[in-house]
């Protein structure tokens, strides 16, 4: 979009809506809406206390162990069934199905074999974000070149050379688009277990803010959480990119 | 440029005059530089170079999908403002809409000019005949081969009943053999169909092959350097007169002069 | 022989006949109380199917997931086409909705609760902001990355702007808009499940939660499996029915 002839980024336009919303809230218009300013006096309140600080620690901390048991058993499954038609036949009916069925209802049955705790909130991270992993490094493997393998045989690479060498290198454009699905499914998950658990970190904090009618507080804990997610999604684009290179000329 | 005039017979008419057209891209690429050239009526000429010299461009602005940034083009005598019905193009991608069958995509072009069905699919169906494809008339794009898709795209600019057609090196997306028969073939319909054929290619001999009068175009800045007219016989097999010395030479001739021009 | 060992269809057969065994198994030893055998969910899932308390929760679940797809789908591709087609509309709405789309949109429901109260109002909306994002962009993507060269195709030929956009682009559009919707589809499901085990249990989500307190597992279980299936099936059905609409091609395609 251009005015006066300069071209305006487009995330520019989040500025524009930050002004309409502080009139939205200025006017008090909706209930929902406090003026943007407050939120963010608000943020800058809430981040650096106490309860703040250990919900991040909690959340931080089930959202890296999550995704990386999602990580470290989604990707030798997903190149498993790369490679094996048998496996890959027997499992992917099964991924597919948990790619697009409601995994929230399975939190409940979490809920009630493993508690209230830290430990459910893991598995529902791990449940949220292991499939996409899966499939995008099965993916990765199914799209490596037939010749790119002659080509390993023909200079007589041993298996843990090919692999390390040349497969992973292969499939990672794929493995890390999957992985930076994982991570926004994770935080989805992380953010879900949470708030159906809700006696733990940021779900007790929501109870906390709603309990009290604190709006305000409310929209200043989205705001964070929704940051940090948005941080972690780009961080991982922006690695992905780096890959990118050579994903479209690998055949 | 007066070369170029007087190779085209004086009394031929002319169904494309290209008038000092310069094309410049946002970002400052110039593509053409005071382009003048003419087409005579009723004959395939073929716009022929190395890559950057401007000829998908000129093709471009002479179909009205481009707009040049100085210059005219007139057809028939009449400015060229946009795409219109006197000309149809013929796209190098083939451009078919992988939802609609065969039948659909040759008839699109009158459909978009509001043809009923029934007129438009008998229309439509004549022309698949024409290119070969009889009997393929309810098959989907992906069920074709790269020849017979861009058999479709062009009984689709034929179906249109356009003066000039436009070819954006139609030939270049399929296999050799294929090829060599699209060339063969491009001859009869031209000698059928009574329309100025302007072609683009890369290939000299394609363009030696299929072409009344070829304009070699070179790069930086983009000009016609030559117009030629392959004066070969063309009532010898099609294999003879790839063996022809004639054709050999303008071949070699052609080849030699735009050597210094390839990257 | 072998070649029948490895059909898939063969091998689906063994995986699911694995993983129900392996259920089974589980709750047999049992590795905690509150885990029903495979068998035991099944024949809970019989009777409450049987005595119609399944049927009669059902209604109560779908009303809000029903509504808020129906209203995101129309709503989502109408303003992901037109923020497509148009360079004003992308530029104040693209980046709404890729921020939305990274975001743990679910941290919003105990806002929802706040203005609009636990009914059905919030319900729809928790279903709408859940699946709106998905479809919107998917929409968006799909119009912007028409192929140039069959725009270019549909000018060459006189079409009128109109013509273009409902000939070439939508029906070039449509494989990734639908794909759109099945995310959608599924993150709805997601959400209309979540507003019931947030805000006020009805439906499916009043028949897990009671069964859960009152430590009926097998019931609680079937009740699961049994939302499970339904997300899978209306997934699935919408996944066939593209090519009815507007992809014949796809039909052609095994």
């Amino acid at each position: 979009m251009k005015i006066f002839g300069i071209q305006i980024p487009m995330m520019a336009s989040l500025i524009l809506w930050a002004i309409v919303w502080e009139i939205v809230g200025q006017l008090e218009l909706s209930i929902l809406l406090p003026p943007f300013s407050h939120i963010l006096i608000r943020m800058v309140e809430i981040v650096p206390t106490a309860t703040f600080m250990n919900a991040l620690w909690i959340t931080a901390k089930c959202f890296l162990i999550g995704t990386a048991i999602a990580i470290v058993v989604g990707i030798p499954i997903g190149v498993l069934m790369g490679r094996s038609i048998v496996i890959d036949r027997m499992l992917l009916p099964w991924v597919n199905m948990f790619l697009s069925a409601p995994l929230t209802a399975l939190v409940p049955v979490l809920m009630t074999l493993f508690g209230f705790g830290t430990k459910t909130i893991i598995l529902t991270t791990v449940l949220f974000a292991i499939w996409i992993i899966v499939l995008d490094a099965r993916a990765g493997v199914k799209n490596i070149t037939p010749s790119l393998v002659d080509m390993t045989k023909s200079f007589q690479a041993n298996f843990w050379q090919a692999f390390t060498k040349v497969y992973v290198w292969a499939a990672m454009p794929e493995i890390l688009a999957g992985i930076r699905l994982g991570c926004i499914r994770s935080i989805k998950g992380v953010i879900i277990g949470q708030l159906l658990v809700s006696v733990v970190g940021f779900g007790r904090l929501f109870e906390l803010y709603s309990a009290n009618f604190l709006m305000e507080h409310m929209w200043a804990l989205l705001f964070v959480l929704f940051f940090f997610a948005f941080l972690i999604a780009e961080g991982l684009g922006v690695l992905e990119r780096k890959f990118e290179y050579y994903a479209a000329s690998r055949n | 440029m007066s070369a170029a005039a007087e190779a085209v017979s004086n009394t031929t008419p002319i169904a494309v005059e290209v008038d000092q057209v310069t094309k410049i891209y946002p970002g400052g690429v110039e593509a053409l530089n005071d382009m003048t050239i003419q087409f005579p009526k009723g004959e395939l000429t073929s716009l022929l170079g190395p890559s950057g010299c401007g000829k998908t461009t000129l093709l471009k602005i002479i179909a009205g999908l481009l707009k040049p940034t100085s210059g005219t083009v007139k057809v028939n005598g009449v400015d060229v403002t946009g795409p219109g019905k006197e000309r149809a193009f013929v796209f190098q991608d083939f451009a078919l809409m992988p939802w609609a069958s065969v039948i659909r995509n040759a008839a699109f072009g009158l459909e978009l000019q509001g043809m009923n069905k029934t007129e438009r699919e008998a229309i439509a169906g004549k022309y698949i005949d024409i290119v070969g494809l009889k009997g393929y008339e309810n098959l989907y794009p992906h069920e074709l081969s790269g020849g017979m898709r861009q058999r479709v795209g062009l009984a689709r600019a034929l179906a249109v009943n356009a003066e000039v057609l436009l070819m954006d090196e139609p030939f270049s997306a399929v296999d050799e053999q294929t090829r060599r028969k699209f060339q063969e073939d491009i001859l009869e319909v031209v000698d059928d169909e009574q329309k100025t054929f302007i072609f683009v290619t890369h290939s000299i001999e394609e363009a030696v092959y299929v072409s009344q009068s070829i304009a070699l175009l070179l790069p930086r800045p983009s000009r016609v350097s030559e117009i030629i007219r392959p004066d070969i016989r063309r009532d010898i097999s099609p294999d003879a007169i790839r063996r022809d010395p004639v054709y050999l030479d303008i071949v070699e001739r052609i080849w030699q002069g735009l050597r210094t021009y390839v990257e | 022989m072998s070649s029948f060992l490895i059909h898939p269809l063969t091998l689906r057969l063994v995986s699911v006949v694995i993983a129900f065994g392996t259920w089974e198994y589980l709750g047999r030893i049992p590795i905690s109380p509150a885990f029903p055998t495979f068998l035991e969910t099944m024949s809970a899932l019989w009777g409450m199917l049987m005595d119609g308390s399944m049927l009669a929760v059902y209604p109560a679940t779908f009303q809000p997931l029903l509504i808020g797809l129906i209203i995101s789908s129309i709503l989502g591709i109408a303003c992901g086409v037109f923020m497509g087609l148009n360079h004003k509309a992308e530029w104040f709405g693209a980046p709404v909705f890729i921020v939305l789309q990274s975001a743990p949109l679910a941290a919003l429901i105990p806002l929802l609760t706040f203005a609009y109260g636990i009914g059905l109002t919030s319900k729809i909306i928790t279903v709408c902001i859940m699946s709106m994002p998905v479809i919107v962009l998917n929409a968006y993507t799909a119009v912007r990355h028409t192929p140039t060269s069959m725009i270019e195709m549909g000018e060459s030929y006189l079409g009128s702007y109109r013509q273009i956009i409902m000939k070439i682009i939508i029906p070039a559009a449509s494989p990734v808009i639908y794909a759109g919707l099945r995310l959608g589809a599924a993150m709805g499901f997601i959400g209309a499940i979540l507003a019931e085990l947030l805000i006020t249990p009805t439906g499916i989500g009043d028949l897990i939660t009671y069964n859960q307190s009152i430590a009926e597992y097998d019931k609680m279980y079937a009740a699961i499996f049994s939302i499970m299936v339904f997300a899978v099936l209306f997934i699935e059905i919408l996944e066939r029915t593209e090519y009815i609409f507007f992809r014949p091609d796809k039909r052609v395609t095994q």
